[in-house]
């Protein structure tokens, strides 16, 4: 069966949940081999995970020049393994490291790149929303070996378990790829929640919060329905909530089951990033809002009063 | 410092953004057009940088004849110069092409930085200052939320910005920097900026005065194809409900109603 590179998207070896979804897409189109690419050591904590999400092959990159400059090494190692294993297609997460790295292996191999993609049929004609989800387009590659960046959530991931063969890969990396040097990580917030890519459930808190201590609302109603916590670029900028939370057209695009958008008014670049929700649930106590329009369920309200009750009703039905 | 920046010019964020019907590429000539909103973040940054340190900027456009009037704004900033790449041929090229041909240009202003910034909000590509690194073959220090330079030592030094904080980048210079909206907060031309633009140099370069082959850019040899294209089907008008006391538990039942809790 025709080979599909999946490029495992993880940290520090524990993949992420969109690794699942490519696998389980790149299942469709041929045979998925998984492409992990990480600092020594690291890809023990993936291997169990790759295996029971179907990978049938796995190339296993471990070098601390894969972890230790930004992008070039990992883009490099992909393109020799496109020339050399020449698949059908090479799958990526739309994550920034990942579309950076995807866009530059294509670049190399002089092949078509897609960012964005919802949907993939077998034929590789990619569904993607453009401006801001307000266009639905189906395209397709038409040069080389088609690289797609597939947005996170756009797949259900189902397991497959098997026993996937490992092939170990020799990390050459050139020097001019070697010129942008991570000297530092810096961790700066880590809240235990879901990732706000890859949740099932968003809430979101804006200006009608009025302080950032307030945002304590929002993080209690997230914890209840087990959810993300995001933030309108209102929020983030007046330093409310951090900047890796906004959703928007400058911030994260999420597309989860259920967004929930309180104080929010739903400006058309914060639309930009949640649109494409399943179900959005809108509390704002301006009937004019015009997150309203897009709101599956809104309700005209004063947050303070609505979202404790919220909170309270989720903790009860548990 | 010599800074190269480069801006697109986009359909105007609150514009209703349309495919041509013809072609299938980004409808610019029924709407108004604006300098990407992202890109007046990169432009602030290499003004500041040359504030900082010296040198000059120029701003580099690759658009159709009317991106002129971004390359205006961005002199109107302040920077000092610009190129203009336009020409038919470039109609409906990919990512992978414009940084082909945004890099040819590039390449003969011999920079010390090159700054781009992260997202275009028509392509919302977000990745020409990785591709422009690539076809460089430069250092990528993109997503950058803070950037130092050093010119004495020949470094720069970036954060970028991560998901769960950021991560420390340093490289020697030259480099393609990526910039992140949080930055700065750009400035807004003067009067006097709007006046002194008019009289500064701009470079009108076509593809084959820009060394290109008309054959590798344009929407021919593009390495994609928009095969259909649709307006999102409407979203079912939702249920609107003011507040009477009870809105969570509304929302609530809502919600278990749609098997989300
Ligand atoms: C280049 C650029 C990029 C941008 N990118 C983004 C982005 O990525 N993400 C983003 O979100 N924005 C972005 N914006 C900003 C965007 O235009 C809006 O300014 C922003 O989204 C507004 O945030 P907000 O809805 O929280 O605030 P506001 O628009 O001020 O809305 C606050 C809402 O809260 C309601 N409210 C107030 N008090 C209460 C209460 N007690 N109970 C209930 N409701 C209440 C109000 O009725 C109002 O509707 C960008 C702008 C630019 C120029
Ligand atoms: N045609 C262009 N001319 C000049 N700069 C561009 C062009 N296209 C993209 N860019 C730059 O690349 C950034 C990212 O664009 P994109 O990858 O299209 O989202 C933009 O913010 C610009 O700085």
């Amino acid at each position: 069966m025709a080979e599909v590179l999946v490029l495992v998207e993880h940290a520090d070896g524990e993949p992420k949940k969109v690794t699942a979804e490519l696998l389980t897409l790149a299942r469709t189109l041929g045979e998925p081999s998984a492409v992990f690419l990480g600092g020594p050591g690291t890809y023990a904590k993936a291997k169990e995970y790759l295996a029971q999400y179907g990978a049938a092959k796995v190339y296993v990159g471990e070098s601390d020049d894969l972890a230790d400059y930004v992008v070039a090494p990992a883009a490099e190692v992909l393109a020799k393994l496109i020339a050399s294993a020449s698949p059908v297609a090479v799958l990526t997460a739309a994550t920034p490291d990942a579309r950076e790295t995807a866009a530059r292996a294509a670049a190399k191999s002089d092949s078509g790149f897609l960012w964005d993609a919802v949907g993939l049929t077998p034929e590789l004609v990619a569904t993607q929303g453009i401006f801001g989800g307000s266009t639905i387009v189906q395209s397709h590659v038409t040069k080389g070996i088609p690289v797609i960046a597939v947005r996170p959530n756009s797949t259900a991931a189902e397991a497959a378990p098997g026993t996937p063969t490992e092939e170990q890969l020799t990390i050459e990396v050139s020097d001019v790829a070697k010129t942008a040097k991570i000297v530092d990580r810096v961790v700066e917030a880590k809240s235990g929640r879901p990732d706000l890519t890859e949740a099932q459930i968003v809430v979101s808190g804006g200006r009608g919060l009025g302080a950032g201590e307030n945002f304590a609302l929002v993080e209690k109603l997230a914890d209840s329905l087990g959810a993300a916590v995001g933030a309108s670029r209102a929020a983030t900028d007046a330093g409310w909530y951090p900047h890796q939370n906004q959703v928007g057209q400058t911030g994260k695009t999420v597309s989860p089951q259920l967004y929930v958008a309180v104080g929010i008014s739903g400006a058309i670049q914060h639309r930009a990033g949640m649109q494409t929700s399943k179900t959005i649930v809108a509390i704002n106590k301006d009937p004019e809002a015009p997150i309203f329009e897009l709101a599956d369920f809104g309700l005209v309200g004063d947050l303070f009063q609505v979202v404790p009750q919220l909170t309270d009703e989720v903790e009860k039905r548990k | 410092m010599n800074i190269v920046v480069t801006v697109k010019q986009v359909p105007d964020t609150w514009a209703e953004k349309k495919l041509d019907a013809s072609d299938r590429t980004t409808d610019r000539k029924s709407v108004d057009n604006v300098m990407n909103e992202m890109d007046e973040y990169g432009v602030e940054e290499a003004l500041r940088i040359k504030e900082a340190h010296g040198g000059e900027v120029t701003v580099v456009t690759m658009g159709p004849q009317k991106a002129v009037e971004t390359i205006r704004k961005a002199l109107s900033m302040g920077a000092d110069k610009a190129v203009h790449l336009t020409d038919d041929a470039l109609h409906g090229s990919d990512a992978l092409q414009t940084s082909k041909a945004l890099a040819k240009v590039i390449a003969t202003l011999s920079p010390d930085l090159v700054i781009t910034a992260t997202e275009a909000s028509d392509a919302r590509g977000g990745v020409m200052g990785a591709l422009l690194a690539e076809r460089l073959g430069l250092p990528q220090l993109t997503l950058a939320r803070k950037v130092t330079v050093d010119p004495a030592a020949g470094t720069v030094q970036i954060e970028r910005q991560a998901d769960n904080g950021y991560a420390l980048v340093e490289a020697s210079l030259p480099a393609v920097v990526g910039v992140v909206e949080k930055i700065n907060e750009p400035r807004y031309p003067s009067f006097k900026g709007i006046m002194a633009a008019k009289k500064k140099p701009l470079t009108t370069l076509g593809v084959g005065e820009a060394g290109l082959d008309a054959s590798e850019v344009g929407l021919a040899s593009a390495g994609s194809k928009v095969d259909d294209a649709e307006p999102r089907p409407p979203r079912q008008s939702g249920t609107i409900v003011k507040d009477e006391g009870d809105g969570g538990a509304k929302i609530a039942e809502f919600l278990a109603t749609q098997k989300l809790i």
